[in-house]
This record gives structure tokens, C-alpha cells and sequence, in this order.
């Protein structure tokens, strides 16, 4: 057989399956319509035979009655049913919300007391504390204080949007500062009540266990923080153990080195 | 799965941190950092990025100056900046949307507000 001769072969079969098919949805056509023809019919007599006969009318009413009331109540379970659905909704996107919120917390919480114990250098740990208070707080003029156990006095250590200097000392019991140290609670200006003026927005006693040992004192919030919230309240009561500790730790640290290097020098004068 | 390559160009490392553990939750998310201007135009000129998001107030080199550089240089003109910053004046934050950054966001910034600004940014 030539190309030519089985292309149109091919052509031929693919014409003849076209037809079967076309045949076949006609054959289908036909009885769907004779079906319909029969439907038809039976409605068209039975409501002839219900024009007629009142008894037969009065079952082709009930019947429909019946239907309506039926379609009625799967209506209102459908209602019901999409109204608990959507409250459902409501619930699940109210608590998604509430789970973000709680991440977010804990992820600064998570930071903060991770960056806070990184290091046990002191000037790193302040600059931490700074940096948290900053960018995690919002805070743009802070001090934070160390106590000086034998005097009693609290000196600025380090300090963010004003000199240091700046920051005068303070004794131990007054103002904002030296109560919330005292008192071992952390202390905002309206909890204080008639704070004298340039006193700090809230002062954060740094502890650890009973000891207090300082101090962070924000005095003013960033230009578009308008006020605390709860999650600054929670970095606050972080802080005040956390960065507590990481300082002691530090103090501790460069304390025992100087000790180290001192019976170092030592051992080496008396062996040379 | 598609990477996205996100540069973070801040000197705290405690935003840095915040910033890292925010994008992680992005799928594909590929974060590099950088502590100052200068290593982060070190970094962008040196690959490629889909996203960068910039402090202003840093060491060596500012970021306002750093969204200048990106913006001068052909091949980064578009890619999205985000700049996060404690100014919150109304000033600069025109003055960064008129360098070329494309959103500007005020510390302290919450997680989930970067990440969402991200995802719009690189279109997720």
C-alpha cells in the first residue's frame, strides 16, 4: 500500500469513528427525549385527572406541601450549618491572631535573653541591654545605673541619647529610681503618682535573686511609640533578672581575671 | 522549592537575630547578613538578592547612603529595599522613599510585620 493509499485509510477510519460516535450521541438524544415525552405526558395527565377528580388534587397539594416544608427545614439546616461554620471561622482567626501576637512576644523574649547572655564581657553586656531597650523597647533616652553596695549610690554606667555625665547620681530610696531599686519593683511615672519632673517614664530594678544591683531607667520613647504595652512590660520583667544576672556575671568575670592576672604576675616574680 | 535570597544589613546584633528568626518562616528563605553599609554594599554588589532590608543609623557607612549606592548601580535598581529604622520622623522617612526604598518600617518592629511586608515584596 502507497502513503497516499494509507493516509486516506487513516483518514477514512477516523471519519467512520466520527460518525459511530455522532450516531451514538444521536441514539442518546433520541431516548432522552422520548423519556421526557413520557415525563411530560404523565404530568399533563395527572394534572388533567386533578382538574377533575378534587380528591386528587388535594394529594398533588399535599405532596407539594409536604415537599416545601421538607426543602424549608434542609434549608435551615443548610443555614444553621454555614452560621456555625462561620462563627467557627471567626474563632480559629481570632486565635491565629492571638498565637502571632504570642510568637512575636516570644521571639523577642527569646532574642533578648539570648543576646543578654552572649557575652561576658561587662561593656558588651551594657551595650546589649541599650541595644534591647532601643529596638525592642523603643526607649530613646535611657541610663543604666549600677549600685555601689558601700555607698548606696546608684551611678550611671551607661546611658543612650544623652552624654552619660549627663546623669547625675542618685541615692539609694529616692526618686523613681532609687524606690523601684529599693523596693525590688519596677515603677512607671503614673504608678509613681506626681513624679517630680525629670523623672524616667519607668525605672527597671535590676536583681538578681534578693540583690538588687543597678538600674535601667527609660526617660523618653521613640517620636512613634506612643506609650508601654504589655510586651514592654514582659522585656521589662526580663530584663530586670536576665540582665541582671548577665551583668553580675560579667562583673564577676573581669573580676576574676584581674585576680588571675595579678597571681600570675605574682608567680612569675617569685620564680624568676 | 524557589530560594529567596534576603540581605540583612543592621549593626545590632539583636535585630539582626529578631530579623533572622522573623524571615526564617519564609519558605526558601536564604538570609545573609551584613554589619554595616559598607559590608552590605560588599554583599549586594557580589550577589544576587531578591530583597534587602537596611537600618539607617550605622557604623562606616549609613544606609541611607548604601540606598543610594544600590540605587545608582543599574543591575540593583530593582530590587526591593526595606528600610528599618528608629527614626520615625515623617522627614526621613520621605527622604528614604525618595532614595529608592520601597517600604519603611520604624523599630521596634514586630516579627510578623516583617515577614509580611517581605512576603508583598517578594510577591509570595
Amino acid at each position: 500500500m502507497s502513503q497516499r493509499e494509507g493516509d486516506l485509510f487513516e483518514r477514512a477510519s477516523e471519519f467512520l469513528a466520527m460518525f459511530r460516535r455522532g450516531a451514538e450521541f444521536t441514539r442518546e438524544l433520541v431516548e432522552e427525549n422520548a423519556r421526557l415525552r413520557r415525563k411530560l405526558l404523565e404530568l399533563e395527565t395527572r394534572q388533567s385527572d386533578a382538574a377533575q377528580d378534587p380528591k386528587e388534587w388535594g394529594r398533588l397539594r399535599e405532596e407539594l406541601v409536604d415537599r416545601i416544608q421538607g426543602l424549608e427545614s434542609e434549608r435551615q439546616d443548610v443555614l444553621d450549618r454555614v452560621q456555625s461554620l462561620e462563627q467557627e471561622n471567626r474563632h480559629f482567626a481570632q486565635r491565629f491572631l492571638e498565637i502571632e501576637e504570642e510568637n512575636n512576644h516570644l521571639a523577642n523574649l527569646y532574642v533578648a535573653s539570648y543576646q543578654l547572655h552572649s557575652t561576658l564581657d561587662l561593656s558588651e553586656v551594657l551595650r546589649i541591654v541599650v541595644e534591647i531597650v532601643i529596638n525592642l523597647i523603643g526607649a530613646e533616652v535611657l541610663c543604666v545605673y549600677a549600685l555601689d553596695e558601700r555607698s548606696g549610690l546608684l551611678a550611671p554606667v551607661a546611658a543612650e541619647g544623652r552624654e552619660r555625665a549627663s546623669f547625675p547620681s542618685l541615692a539609694l530610696g529616692s526618686g523613681l529610681v532609687g524606690a523601684s531599686v529599693q523596693r525590688g519593683e519596677i515603677l512607671t511615672r503614673e504608678a509613681a503618682q506626681g513624679g517630680a519632673e525629670g523623672e524616667p517614664l519607668a525605672s527597671i530594678p535590676l536583681r538578681v535573686g534578693e540583690r538588687s544591683i543597678g538600674a535601667i531607667a527609660l526617660f523618653s520613647l521613640l517620636v512613634q511609640k506612643q506609650k508601654l504595652s504589655a510586651l514592654d512590660h514582659e522585656l521589662f520583667t526580663l530584663l530586670g533578672g536576665h540582665a541582671a544576672t548577665a551583668i553580675l556575671a560579667a562583673q564577676l568575670h573581669t573580676q576574676s581575671e584581674r585576680k588571675l592576672n595579678t597571681m600570675q604576675g605574682l608567680i612569675e616574680l617569685l620564680t624568676r | 522549592m524557589q530560594r529567596h535570597r534576603i540581605l540583612i544589613v543592621e549593626d545590632s546584633p539583636t535585630m539582626r537575630q529578631l530579623l533572622v528568626f522573623a524571615l526564617k518562616r519564609l519558605p526558601g528563605a536564604l538570609l545573609v547578613e551584613a554589619r554595616d553599609g559598607m559590608d552590605g554594599l560588599r554583599k549586594v554588589t557580589s550577589d544576587h538578592f531578591d530583597l534587602a532590608l537596611v537600618d539607617i543609623n550605622m557604623p562606616v557607612m549609613d544606609g541611607l547612603k548604601l540606598i543610594h549606592l544600590i540605587r545608582d548601580e543599574e543591575s540593583l535598581a530593582d530590587m526591593p529595599i526595606v528600610v528599618i529604622t528608629t527614626e520615625g520622623a515623617e522627614e526621613d522617612r520621605a527622604r528614604a522613599l525618595a532614595l529608592g526604598a520601597d517600604e519603611y518600617l520604624t523599630k521596634p518592629v514586630q516579627a510578623n510585620k516583617v515577614l509580611a511586608v517581605a512576603r508583598s515584596l517578594l510577591k509570595l
